[in-house]
């Protein structure tokens, strides 16, 4: 009877078994990446906005405080998008005819709001508040990286639930003194003394439960 | 344990043997393979297969349906928040048992008459094992996130719920299954070879021969062969006991008066093994005379099932006197009540079906007259089967449905699409098994060559 099969096929057989089982890691190594790319979590793209702003500009080189614009960042849940009236305030002195201004006069003309482009946005099935997180020292960079060299302003991090319980298991690595929490260039000198330091003065707990977040 | 004409003799004076006498080697391979290789099937194959398919088709409506609307078109509500899903995942498990059984435990211990039986037996625990897992992914509600049952690196952080049994029915299922599957491919090697080296069709020739993976039948092939199939088997025995035992943690870890009870897990393994050789033998007698088998599986398998089948009844029926007695002995109120709700409550009927089903009919077992008739036979194998699932019926309703607070009581039964589902999953497995029976041998060759006179090594005589 002759063979079914050439005799290669038993070098392909025996490939084709193992050669499975690192496909099959392959696969799943790959989604993992895909899932924590840029291309799903969009952290690192710039985005564009109705009118230019440039942290870098405003909150870096003329060093405005970030509660001159984010008024209630210390009170309540959301950190807050300032009215063009804030806006307003300076410029209605400086580079009032500049034209890259337009949008933001004719905003202040009709009472019509710009339509900034939201960076930051948790899912509708999360909680989250800015104020107990300024008050148990966290800094804006810890979160939100250095928005003071940021012209455009990217997301800087995946904002998925493994990075909110990376410091929500860990404070200490993340918790700075309560009076640098806008200063974006500090850095702790010994944070692996400091951090349990703080965590205990500030009472500081580690809030993993569920109902923390998902409420 | 060798003597001479063991196989083909009778063990007792009154037993039937394993295997007809007067088969040789090639008559036993005729015989299974032409099932496969013949180009008609019988009639009643394609009946099975069309009310396996009709159902499947049922099957695929209920579950369309479901996605579309959730879990709200099942009768599941407060406080009976499990119903058909988990009845009929606990139902379809146990009786995968069997396979295990026959397959592994009756292997290592030499049972010679588990042979003709265990191919079919260890197909019917895959396709069983297949429905069963079918139930708790409808269950979810949302079931196209199924995989975040298993721990893998998410971008949550986070691993399931270690500390639930729910986490450990993931392991424990998925772990049967794959060992069953591995067991019964390892199992088929040989029978491909076989297949392959008969196939009239090139095509038969290929697929079987790429599926029995270069199989030649060397010595040193079949040294290999038995000492993988024997660590395999070795592998697969503590499956048996472990899979319905995990599943019985589902009920006995939870504080539910009539599930924590440290019985349970021995009473589903012996309730398990008592479903799956019910099913072993309600789909052996029609198939035996469909295909003419008697030969292979003879009255002896039939009696030696019918024993194992009383012997676990007997340890179910023990459970549920154990259940009563605890109920008593406990002094705890809301445990007694639990009990007389069950006796006497408003699911009381299916309660002492169950008894009838499940206790009284095996007792029928005793009498050797009624092991050798074939047709009561087959009526008690379907009796245990449905007193099973009433048995699981019982067990998840009862319990949930007198809540400890008389405010939260309620009643339960099934939707129609509860029992479309059901039915549907019947009509998967019934499918399964007879594109099985139809493309793969049903029963083992090379092992039922193992029983013929020929494979007895004798001494020449000088």
């Amino acid at each position: 009877m002759p063979q079914v099969f050439h005799r290669s096929a038993n070098t392909f057989s025996k490939v084709s078994i193992f050669g499975a089982l690192f496909a099959l890691a392959a696969v799943v190594y790959g989604l993992a990446l895909i899932n924590r790319s840029s291309y799903v979590t969009w952290a690192g793209v710039a985005r564009e906005q109705p009118v230019p702003f440039s942290h870098r500009h405003h909150a870096g080189e003329l060093g405005i405080d970030c509660r001159y614009c984010h008024t209630t960042v210390e009170r309540v849940a959301s950190a807050g998008v300032p009215p063009t009236a804030t806006c307003m305030n300076c410029h209605s002195q400086i580079w009032r005819m500049s034209p890259t201004l337009e949008p933001v006069r004719a905003s202040y003309r009709d009472g019509t709001s710009i339509p900034w482009v939201r960076v930051h946005d948790l899912p509708d099935f999360v909680y989250f508040n800015h104020s107990i997180h300024v008050h148990k020292g966290i800094g804006c960079q810890s979160c939100h990286g250095r928005i003071d060299e940021m012209n455009l302003v990217w997301q800087e991090s995946s904002l998925q639930m493994e990075w909110c319980l990376d410091c929500h298991r860990n404070p200490e690595r993340h918790v700075r003194p309560r009076k640098e929490i806008f200063n974006m260039a500090w850095k702790a000198d010994d944070q692996a003394v400091l951090g349990p330091a703080l965590m205990r003065e500030y009472e500081i707990e580690r809030r993993v439960d569920c109902n923390v977040c998902h409420r | 344990m060798s003597e001479p004409g063991k196989h083909t003799g009778p063990a007792g004076p009154t037993r039937a043997p394993v295997i007809q006498p007067g088969h040789t080697f090639g008559s036993v391979t005729d015989r299974i393979s032409s099932v496969v290789l013949s180009e008609r099937m019988p009639r009643l194959w394609w009946l099975g297969l069309g009310v396996g398919f009709l159902l499947v088709t049922v099957l695929l409506v209920a579950v369309t349906h479901l996605f579309m609307k959730g879990t709200g078109i099942w009768g599941v509500n407060v406080p009976v928040g499990w119903g058909f899903a988990i009845i009929c995942f606990v139902w379809w498990v146990g009786i995968g048992h069997a396979g295990t059984l026959i397959s592994a435990i009756l292997l290592l211990l030499n049972q010679d008459w588990r042979t003709s039986i265990n191919r079919f037996a260890e197909a019917m625990t895959l396709f069983a094992v297949a429905c069963a897992g079918l139930y708790p992914i409808l269950h979810l509600g949302r079931p196209w996130l199924a995989y975040w049952l298993f721990p893998y690196p998410n971008t949550m952080g986070m691993w399931p719920q270690f500390r639930s049994p729910l986490i450990w029915d993931v392991f424990a299922v998925s772990t049967y299954a794959s060992v069953s599957a591995m067991f019964w491919y390892v199992g088929l090697i040989p029978d491909l070879a076989t297949l392959r080296d008969r196939s009239p069709s090139r095509a038969g020739r290929v697929i079987y021969g790429m599926l029995a993976m270069g199989w030649r039948g060397s010595a040193r092939h079949w040294h290999r062969y038995e000492t993988a199939y024997l660590l395999l088997a070795a592998l697969a025995a503590p499956l048996v006991v472990s899979v319905h035992t995990v599943v019985s943690f589902d009920f006995a870890v939870s504080v539910v008066p009539g599930w924590h009870a440290t019985i349970f897990p021995p009473y589903f393994v012996a309730g398990a093994i008592f479903s799956g050789f019910a099913m072993v033998l309600t789909l052996a007698i029609p198939l035996r005379v469909m295909f003419g088998l008697e030969d292979f599986v003879t009255m002896r398998h039939l009696d030696n099932m019918a024993r194992v089948m009383l012997a676990t009844g007997l340890v179910v029926a023990y459970g549920y006197m154990t259940e009563t007695f605890m109920a008593w002995y406990s002094a705890n109120p809301f445990e007694t009540y639990m009990i007389m709700n069950r006796f006497g409550g408003p699911y009381s009927v299916a309660y002492w079906s169950l008894i009838f089903c499940n206790v009284l009919m095996p007792q029928l077992l005793w009498f050797r007259r009624v092991r050798a008739n074939v047709p009561l036979l087959f009526v008690i194998s379907i009796v245990v089967n449905i007193g099973m699932w009433l048995e699981r019926y019982v067990i998840v309703v009862t319990s949930l449905h007198r809540d400890f607070l008389p405010s939260s009581w309620g009643m339960y039964s099934g939707t129609i699409w509860d029992w479309a589902t059901f039915a549907g999953t019947i009509g998967l497995f019934l499918s399964l098994l007879f594109l099985f029976i139809r493309f793969l041998p049903m029963i083992s060759i090379f092992e039922m060559r193992t029983l013929v006179p020929e494979a007895e090594v004798r001494e020449e005589s000088p």
